[in-house]
């Protein structure tokens, strides 16, 4: 075995991500790394590649034991190198430049730009890729920086690559290039570990496979002896348990409907996605789930609806009136929309600001005397109001909200949006990194908001919340609505196939239950 | 010992109950006397700062001297509340010295024309200083919002633009001869208190008023807290982020009449270097670059800090030139210090 990973463990404040993992991959063999969200593939990444320490636990490389402290540079000397999924690359340096930045050929103290060059087109022409070494990082394609990964990889004479889904972001010929290289390296005797959410690839691509979930290693085995529908099913079945929310079954009327969505992407930021057609209803009552992968479309539909990003076209209708599509989140307010976004830090909280100035900051007109002049008794009586109903535990109101707990500043952020009385609300991402009573009260409060008549759209990559609380789920793969399936009766297995697979039969499958 | 040891189970008793962060409030509680440092360092300084300097020289607290310090320090504390508002939204004004002379010049320019005599000069250079430097302060915000350059380029472009329009205004000259009416905005007094001082005093309650209990004072402060979330709970960022350079200029041209009033003539060189005393006083007084923090209070004191500096070093009969090195100092010594207690409460 090259690596022989053993038994594991690390467990972060409150939770334990990797319980006893182990992993095996033999030289010259492309190793599927699988596991849905939070599984615990990113962790034990970053224990391979030494961002991390395990607590407990043995990893062997060729034979030699590896110190649990090393630094990502030492295991990279060691021949470990990982390609992350968000690029090392400095854009305005050239492609030859990246490939030795920081271990850069020198003579007498000063850098051998001939040599660098030299070394550059060495490798770049044994891996086959007809890369200018000269030029600037910043004008390639996704493809061409994940080439120069690569290429760099190749400069620490690499004999294990790490490959976290290198695949999301490129097209179908840019796959078959990526490859074409990977198999190549395995012929040269380097081993890859690859993590992909495409299970289609995994047959294509990969020798054996290896599965965790809830952090602990599930089974492992040969690619060509398994169906795909086999390594889902092992994939799915998580412990997490959501309590199911009561389904009222009949919904109102339509509030919201979404048409013809499009945007094309920017090929050099996997931020600006390209978007293809989506649309879908939404209505009074409902909860409507959005599964997919990060980066599938599902969190770009959600900000355009709210108008806090622009798209190249589509239309939308509140309460049956055409409004085209929303210029600003200011006008999504105004229109009687609400949005929980994304990354609670650093697109939610003032995290310097009281707890009350982040609740009501939205509120303020209708808190204030004249629109101007703020009337503090209405705005405490109204965060006293929420504090209560939503149990959130602050010292005062005045308490910065960075001082609060995940969980808590959540809540905030939720009761600055119902403090708005929205028509439709949007939560993205409501229960990351909050403990498990927070996740329950956060659902609690969702399901009310509906019984009241809100029609809510929850994003979430944990697939066992989707189906606890959506009525209907829409799931997204690569900038389309693949599929709008009924939440009592779908399944994670139905859900998994259509994030991740490129096959129709399955959407006709499904289709029928929208 | 015995009182200490109290108060410390007294201060943990507190902590326990309040929080549901014990290590992050333990921490915090740590940390307090850098806290109380950071709040009350720079009014204790300036209390000390001034009592040393009385001992140096018995005139220094004298009524006289204190009404020349507080007058100084107005034209510039109107300014500077203007820039509070600027930098708590995590903009920068580095053009505040050359709107101050062009308003002042220009206003000086039409108020000695012969047609306008109909109405008292004082009263259409206040006009007039006002006006232009809203209209400046607008022009700069638009550039900032609409172009998307940094303040600090647009700024720092307007430091120079507007000086040298106040140079071809008048061909570099002064314009002096104001009546005494004019002159009482500058020299006059209300009830023993000079009127630039009375001026700042009612603009630094405006404004305090404006931060501390307005709808617009949330707004800037949570643009510069965090400009993304802001613009996510709805706020128009643009209009906003406009609207503190406009509040600037206008304050700019206010003090720029009263210097002018002062002086008893608009000179072409009025000004000069205030930015850099003015951000002093702003982040002297606790405001961070970094936006989202600081207030009007805070700068208040910041203010009278430089004041009294340059004053009393005037008065020890310090060389003046040592001033600009200790301001400098003051002014890294002040940011250390907010960064220092920005990491440790992070």
């Amino acid at each position: 075995m090259l690596l022989d990973v053993h038994a594991i463990e690390k467990s972060f404040p409150g939770v334990k991500a990797l319980d006893g993992v182990s992993l095996q991959v033999a030289a010259g063999e492309v190793h599927a790394l699988l596991g849905e969200n939070g599984a615990g593939k990113s962790t034990l990444l970053k224990i391979l590649s030494g961002a991390q320490a395990q607590d407990k636990g043995e990893l062997r490389f060729d034979g030699v034991a590896l110190d649990r402290t090393d630094t990502p540079l030492k295991r990279q000397e060691a021949g470990i190198v990982t390609i992350h999924q968000e690029f090392n690359l400095v854009p305005e340096m050239s492609v030859a430049e990246n490939m030795f930045l920081g271990r850069e050929p020198c003579r007498y103290g000063l850098i051998d730009w001939r040599a660098m060059r030299r070394r550059a087109r060495e490798i770049l022409s044994d891996l086959g890729l007809s890369l200018d070494p000269d030029v600037a990082v910043r004008g390639l394609s996704i493809a061409g920086q994940q080439m120069v990964e690569i290429a760099k990889a190749m400069t620490f004479k690499a004999r294990l690559i790490i490959m976290d889904e290198p695949t999301a972001a490129l097209s179908g010929r840019e796959v078959e290039v990526l490859h074409r290289i990977m198999r190549d390296l395995r012929g040269r005797g380097v081993s890859i570990i690859y993590v992909t959410h495409r299970l289609s690839e995994v047959r294509t691509i990969c020798d054996r496979f290896t599965v965790l979930r809830d952090g602990r290693f599930i089974t492992d085995g040969e690619v060509g002896d398994r169906e795909i529908a086999d390594l889902v099913r092992s994939m799915v079945g998580r412990d997490v348990v959501f309590a199911p929310r009561e389904r009222r079954g009949q919904r109102g009327e339509l509030v919201l409907r979404v048409e013809g969505v499009r945007r094309a992407g920017a090929t050099a930021n996997p931020q600006a996605r390209a978007l293809h057609d989506m649309s879908l209803d939404l209505h009074a009552g409902e909860i409507l789930g959005f599964a997919g992968l990060v980066g599938a479309g599902r969190t770009e539909l959600a900000r355009i609806i709210f108008g806090a990003d622009r798209c190249d076209s589509g239309v939308m209708w509140l309460h049956g009136n055409h409004v085209g599509l929303l210029r600003s989140p200011g006008e999504g307010i105004r229109r009687g929309l609400a949005m929980v976004p994304e990354d609670r830090k650093r697109q939610g909280c003032f995290l310097d600001h009281s707890v009350k100035h982040n609740m009501t900051l939205p509120s303020l007109k209708r808190l204030s005397h004249w629109g101007v002049f703020i009337d503090e008794a209405a705005e405490t009586a109204l965060v006293d109001r929420y504090r209560q109903a939503l149990h959130i535990k602050t010292p005062s109101h005045d308490t910065p909200i960075g001082k609060l707990s995940g969980g808590n500043q959540q809540k905030v952020l939720l009761a600055r949006c119902m403090a708005l009385a929205p028509k439709v609300l949007i939560v993205d991402e409501p229960t990351r990194g909050i403990d498990i009573g927070a996740k329950a009260e956060v659902h609690q409060v969702l399901s009310d908001m509906a019984r009241q008549g809100v029609a809510v759209i929850v994003i979430s990559s944990e697939l066992p919340e989707i189906l606890a609380i959506s009525d209907r789920i829409a799931v997204f793969r690569e900038g389309c609505i693949s599929g709008v399936v009924e939440g009592a009766s779908a399944d994670e297995e139905t859900l998994m196939r259509l994030m991740a697979m490129d096959d129709p039969a399955a959407h006709s499958i499904v289709r029928t239950a929208a | 010992m015995m009182k200490m040891e109290e108060r410390t189970t007294d201060m943990h008793g507190v902590v326990d109950r309040k929080t549901t962060h014990p290590p992050e409030q333990k921490a915090h509680a740590r940390s307090s006397p850098i806290e109380l440092l950071r709040r009350y360092g720079t009014g204790a300084f300036l209390v000390l700062l001034a009592i040393f300097f009385e001992t140096q020289n018995q005139n220094f607290l004298s009524i006289r001297n204190i009404r020349n310090i507080l007058t100084d320090v107005s034209i510039c504390g109107i300014i500077a509340v203007g820039m509070t508002f600027v930098i708590v939204t995590a903009g920068v004004d580095l053009s505040v010295g050359s709107v101050l002379a062009f308003s002042a010049m220009s206003a000086a320019w039409v108020a000695q024309l012969p047609a306008l005599h109909f109405a008292p000069s004082w009263l259409i250079a206040l006009v007039v200083a006002v006006l232009v430097g809203t209209a400046v302060g607008y022009i700069q915000g638009k550039a900032t919002t609409l172009l998307g350059v940094p303040a600090f380029i647009t700024t720092l472009g307007g430091l120079t633009i507007w000086r040298g329009a106040t140079l071809l205004l008048n061909d570099g000259g002064p314009i002096s001869g104001f009546d005494a009416s004019f002159r009482w905005w500058g020299v006059g007094s209300v009830l023993g208190v000079p009127v630039p001082v009375v001026i700042f005093l009612l603009v630094a309650a405006s404004g305090y008023v404006v931060q501390r209990y307005t709808r617009y004072g949330r707004q800037i402060y949570a643009i510069g807290g965090n400009v993304e979330a802001a613009r996510l709970t709805g706020l128009n960022v643009k209009a906003v982020e406009t609207s503190v350079y406009v509040v600037i200029g206008l304050l700019s041209g206010l003090a720029g009449f009263l210097l002018s009033a002062r002086l008893g003539s608009a000179e072409a060189v009025a000004g000069v270097g205030y930015e850099l005393r003015v951000i002093a006083s702003v982040v002297i007084g606790g405001a961070s670059l970094a936006g989202g923090v600081g207030g009007i209070g805070g700068t208040i004191v910041g203010a009278l800090l430089v004041g009294v500096l340059s004053n009393g070093l005037v008065i020890m009969g310090i060389n003046s030139y040592y001033q600009q090195i200790v301001i400098g100092g003051i002014i890294v010594l002040a940011v250390a210090l907010d960064a220092y207690t920005k990491k440790r409460r992070h």
